[in-house]
C-alpha cells in the first residue's frame, strides 16, 4: 500500500495529541509500519498543536513529517486550526475533516473581528475537499464537549482502511475504565457523523465503510465524564 | 519479538533499563524530559532530579566512577551549565559506563537559543553519537555504554527535538543485569591538576583509537545504491553524507542516492568518508544544526559537497526543505494560503488559573523595567502583558537586574521562578547583595518546574520517583543570603501582590517578594481535590463592564448577549476573576444556585 498521510490538529488543551496517538496505535495494531511526531512544550499552553501521523508498508515509512501537498487527511478540531495545516493536503485527493467549531485566539488584539469565520467556503473555492462536522455540538449532547476529540477521530476512522475492531481495541486499551463507555460511543458517533455528512467520500485507494449508518437520529445524551 | 510504538526518549529510557543502567540523573528541558521521567517508573533504576544540570553531571560522574552504568540528561543549553565537568571527566576516564544525553532543539521549538552540542563533545574530546529513529535512540543507550567501558570515556548521544518526541516502532528486549565494577581510588588518575598533566597524553591516545573505532563501527555505514565501492565518480552521481533524523528525511526525498549514514559523528572516520567522497561527483551534507560533518569534509580536503549553503543553518529540517534546496520536484504544487486569508497567530498563554497573571497585571501598570528569567512566565513578555524586558537564560535576571541597576535603572524588577532560583538563582542573589544592591526580587513560588511539565524540585517536597523529601525553605535561603525584606503573599490576592511588590520597590535596600501558590497543573489543584466549585457569572449582576476580561483568564467568553461566561469545565476557582468584579457578579456555582 501507499503511505497515509495524516494531520492533526487543535488548541492545545483539545486533546489533537490523544487522537494521533489513538491514530498511530490502530495503525500499528493493523500491522503496520507507523510513525508519528508531535512537539511537546510551550505550545500546549493554549497555543497551536499538531501531530503528523504516517502509516505503511513495514520498513516503508521513513520521515515522521508529512511533506506539504501530500497529507490524505487533515483533522482540525478547530477551524482556524484546520486552516493553518490545510496547505498540506494533496490538493486532489486530500480532505479537510474540521470540527465546526471556533475558538478565538484568547492573546491576540481583536482577535474576535480578525479571526478568519469564512475560511471553509475559502478553501472550498480553493478547490478542496472541506467536511465540516458539528463535533463539539455532538460531544455536548453526549454529555461532554471535550470528547470533540474522539467523535472526530471516529470521523476520520470512517475514511482509513484500518479495521473498525482495531480501533476499538486501541480506545480500549487507552482510555481510562471510568470514561471508557462514553469515549467508545463518542467514537460510534463520529463514525456515524463522517458517513452522513461525508458521502460521497472515501480515500483513493482506500475503502470507505461500506453503506453507512442512515439513522445517526438525536444522539442519546450519555452521563458527563471528562478525561484529562 | 514484541515491536511497541515509542518515542524517541521513552525508547532511551527503555534502552537504559535493558542495558542495566542503576543510576539516572538529569535536570528538565525540553526536548529531553520524558527520559528520566519514563526511566523513573523501573524499580531497578535510581532516577532522580538534580537542582542543575551541573550538579546532576557531577552526580553521575560520581556513579560512574564508583562502577554503576549511568545515564545523564539534560538539554543542549543544560550542557552550558554542565561544561566545566563535562570538559574534565575524559582526563580521568570512567569507570562504569556514562552516556550523556544533549537534547539539541533545531528550530527553538522551546529554547532561547540554537545550539549544536557536538562542538562541545569536540572540545570536551567525547564520542558522539547520532540515532536517527526510536529504534536507534534504545540501540545506541547499549552501544554507548559499551563503548564508554571499553575507552573508559564519557560518551555524548546528541538527540532532536524531532528526534526526541517522534514515535516508531521499537522492538523491545530484557534487562541484563550488570554489577557494579571495581573502584580503587587513584589519585593520580581522579585527582590534582599536577597529575593531569600526565592523564592529558591518555586523551589524545584514546581519540586515535577511537577515530580506528569509526572506520569499522558497524553504526557508520554506506547504502550503497545508484553508485558503486570504489569505482570511480560517475558523471551527474550523487551520494549523500548524513546523520540523525535527517537520515530519514534523506530517505524519503532521495531514495535512489547512496547514502553514509554516520551513527558516530565523533570522531569521523575519515579514511571512509574520503572514499565515500570519491565515488559520487557531487556529495550532499544533511546534517541538523552547524557544519559539523561538512567543515571536517573541507579539512579533509574534499571539495565535491553541497552543505549548509544549500541546505542552511538556522532552523529545522523537514523533507520538504531538503526537497527544495536539491530542487527535486515535489510530487505536488505547493499551495500557501496564508498571503490570501488572516491565518491569525495563536500563541501560547497562561494557564487558566495560572498564578503568574496577578504579578504581571501588576508589573504592567508599575510600568517598571523587568528582567525576567526562564519559565512559564517568559509569557509575561507577550501581550496583553508585555511587561517581561529581558530573557536570557536560567538565572539571568538577578544579575541582569543587578547591572541595569548600575547602569542607572533603579527602577528595576527580576523575576524568577521557584525551580530557576534553585537552578541558578541563589549564587546570583548572594552576589547582589553582597555587592550592595536595592533590587527588588519576585519568586514565583509555584512548588513545581511548570514550563516543562511539572516535575518536582528541591522546593516541592517530593522526588521524581514520588517520595517525600525535605522541602527547601524559600524564604530561609534568601534570609541567609542577606535579604532583610523578605515578604510572603497568596499569588491569587491581587490587591496584595500590588502592596507587596510596590513597597518592595520603596525600599533602599535588596528586597524580596515571594508570591505564592501550586500550579494549577498539579494534581493536588484540581477541584475535586481542594473541595472548591467553579465560578459562574449571574447575569442579573452584570453590568458587562468587562473587567473580568482583562484578567485574561481563557475560561472566560462572552455569550451571544455580550455577557462574560466562564468555562465551568475549566475554572479553577482561582478567584481572580470575582476580585474585580464591581458588582460581585461572580462567585462559586454553589452559592449562585
Ligand atoms: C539550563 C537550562 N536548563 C533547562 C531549561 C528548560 N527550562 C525552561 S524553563 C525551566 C524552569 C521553569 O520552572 P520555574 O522557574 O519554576 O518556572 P515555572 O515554569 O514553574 O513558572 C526549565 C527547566 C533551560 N531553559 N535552561
Amino acid at each position: 500500500m501507499d503511505t497515509t498521510n495524516l494531520i492533526f490538529a487543535g488548541v492545545g488543551g483539545q486533546g489533537v495529541l490523544l487522537i494521533a496517538e489513538l491514530t498511530a496505535q490502530t495503525a500499528v495494531r493493523a500491522g503496520h509500519d507507523v510513525k508519528q511526531t508531535e512537539v511537546h512544550g510551550v505550545s500546549q499552553r493554549g497555543g497551536s498543536v499538531e501531530s503528523h501521523v504516517r502509516f505503511g508498508d513495514a520498513n516503508a515509512v521513513h520521515s515522521p513529517l508529512v511533506r506539504a501537498g501530500q497529507a490524505d487527511v487533515v483533522v482540525g478540531l478547530e477551524k482556524l486550526e484546520g486552516l493553518r495545516y490545510a496547505d498540506f493536503l494533496n490538493p486532489v485527493t486530500g480532505s479537510l475533516l474540521v470540527n465546526d467549531h471556533e475558538i478565538i485566539p484568547g492573546s491576540v488584539a481583536n482577535a474576535a473581528e480578525k479571526y478568519p469565520h469564512h475560511a471553509m467556503d475559502f478553501l472550498r473555492h480553493k478547490g478542496l475537499r472541506v467536511v465540516e462536522l458539528p463535533a463539539s455540538r455532538c460531544a455536548k449532547d453526549l454529555g461532554d464537549g471535550r470528547m470533540a476529540n474522539v467523535i472526530m477521530v471516529g470521523a476520520l476512522s470512517a475514511l482509513l482502511a484500518l479495521p473498525e475492531e482495531d480501533w476499538l481495541e486501541t480506545l480500549k486499551e487507552r482510555i481510562p475504565a471510568k470514561h471508557r463507555e462514553a469515549n467508545l460511543r463518542a467514537f460510534q458517533a463520529g463514525r456515524r457523523l463522517s458517513t452522513d455528512f461525508g458521502s460521497p467520500f472515501g480515500l483513493s485507494g482506500m475503502q470507505p465503510v461500506a453503506g453507512g449508518h442512515r439513522d445517526s437520529g438525536p444522539l442519546s445524551p450519555a452521563k458527563g465524564d471528562n478525561h484529562d | 519479538m514484541t515491536k511497541q510504538l515509542l518515542s524517541g526518549n521513552e525508547a532511551i529510557a527503555r534502552g537504559a533499563w535493558e542495558a542495566g543502567v542503576k543510576f539516572a540523573s538529569g535536570y528538565p528541558g525540553t526536548p529531553s524530559t520524558e527520559i528520566l521521567e519514563n526511566l523513573a517508573k523501573y524499580p531497578e533504576v535510581d532516577a532522580q532530579w538534580s537542582a542543575n544540570e551541573k550538579v546532576a553531571f557531577e552526580e553521575g560522574m560520581g556513579a560512574a566512577i564508583g562502577g554503576l552504568r549511568v545515564l545523564v540528561t539534560m538539554k543542549m543549553v543544560g550542557l552550558n551549565v554542565a561544561a566545566d565537568p563535562f570538559m574534565v571527566f575524559p582526563y580521568a576516564g570512567t569507570n562504569g559506563g556514562f552516556v550523556l544525553i544533549s537534547a539539541d532543539d533545531p528550530g527553538m521549538h522551546s529554547s532561547q537559543n540554537e545550539q549544536d552540542n557536538r562542538y562541545l563533545a569536540l572540545m570536551a574530546k567525547v564520542p558522539v553519537l547520532e540515532p536517527s529513529d526510536a529504534q536507534e535512540c534504545k540501540d545506541y543507550i547499549e552501544f554507548g555504554l559499551e563503548l564508554s567501558e571499553a575507552h573508559e570515556t564519557p560518551v555524548m548521544m546528541r538527540t532532536t527535538t524531532r528526534l526526541a518526541h517522534h514515535k516508531g516502532l521499537v522492538a523491545l528486549g530484557d534487562r541484563v543485569e550488570v554489577s557494579r565494577k571495581e573502584f580503587t581510588p587513584d589519585v593520580k588518575r581522579f585527582s590534582v591538576p599536577i597529575y593531569r598533566k600526565l592523564r592529558r597524553p591518555e586523551v589524545e591516545k584514546r581519540l586515535e583509537r577511537l577515530r580506528e573505532f569509526a572506520e569499522s563501527t558497524p553504526i557508520n555505514r554506506v547504502e550503497w545504491r545508484a553508485s558503486q565501492p570504489g569505482a570511480a565518480a560517475a558523471k551527474g552521481s550523487v551520494g549523500v553524507v548524513t546523520s540523525g533524523i535527517a537520515y530519514q528525511y534523506v530517505r524519503e526525498v532521495m531514495p535512489a542516492a547512496s547514502v553514509f549514514r554516520l551513527g558516530l559523528t565523533h570522531p569521523l572516520p575519515s579514511r571512509s568518508l574520503i572514499e565515500f567522497c570519491a565515488a559520487h561527483e557531487t556529495v550532499y551534507v544533511v546534517e541538523e544544526g552547524e557544519a559539523f560533518i561538512e567543515s571536517h569534509l573541507a579539512a579533509l580536503g574534499a571539495t565535491n559537497m553541497i552543505g549548509k549553503s544549500a541546505f542552511g543553518v538556522i532552523g529545522e529540517y523537514s523533507p520538504d526543505r531538503i526537497a527544495a534546496a536539491i530542487a527535486a520536484t515535489p510530487t505536488a504544487p505547493m499551495q500557501d494560503f496564508s498571503k490570501e486569508i488572516a491565518m491569525l497567530p495563536r500563541p501560547p498563554m497562561f494557564c487558566v488559573g495560572c498564578g503568574h497573571r496577578t504579578v504581571f497585571d501588576v508589573l504592567r501598570q508599575l510600568k517598571v523595567t523587568v528582567a525576567g528569567d526562564i519559565g512559564c512566565y517568559t509569557m509575561g513578555a507577550l501581550p496583553p502583558y508585555e511587561a517581561e524586558h529581558t530573557t536570557f537564560c536560567m538565572g539571568a535576571s538577578i544579575g541582569t537586574a543587578f547591572g541595569l541597576e548600575r547602569a542607572g535603572h533603579e527602577r528595576t524588577v527580576a523575576i524568577i521562578g521557584d525551580s530557576t532560583f534553585v537552578h541558578a538563582g541563589i549564587p546570583a542573589l548572594i552576589d547582589a547583595v553582597f555587592n550592595g544592591s536595592g533590587l527588588t526580587l519576585v519568586i514565583l513560588d509555584n512548588s513545581t518546574t511548570g514550563m516543562t511539565g511539572q516535575q518536582p524540585h528541591p522546593g516541592a517536597g517530593t522526588t521524581l520517583k514520588g517520595k517525600p523529601a525535605p522541602k527547601l525553605d524559600l524564604e530561609a535561603m534568601v534570609r541567609a543570603a542577606g535579604v532583610k525584606q523578605v515578604q510572603i503573599v497568596d499569588t491569587w490576592q491581587r490587591k496584595e501582590v500590588g502592596r507587596a511588590i510596590r513597597a518592595a520597590l520603596l525600599q533602599g535596600e535588596p528586597s524580596v517578594v515571594i508570591a505564592r501558590g501550586p500550579c494549577m497543573r498539579l494534581p493536588e489543584m484540581k477541584l475535586s481535590e481542594r473541595a472548591a466549585s467553579p465560578y459562574v457569572v449571574d447575569e442579573s449582576l452584570c453590568t458587562k463592564c468587562d473587567a473580568c476580561f482583562k484578567v485574561w483568564c481563557p475560561a472566560i467568553t462572552r455569550t451571544a448577549e455580550g455577557f462574560p461566561i466562564i468555562d465551568t469545565l475549566d475554572c479553577t476557582a482561582c478567584t481572580v476573576c470575582a476580585q474585580v468584579c464591581p458588582t460581585e457578579a461572580i462567585g462559586p456555582v454553589d452559592s449562585r444556585q
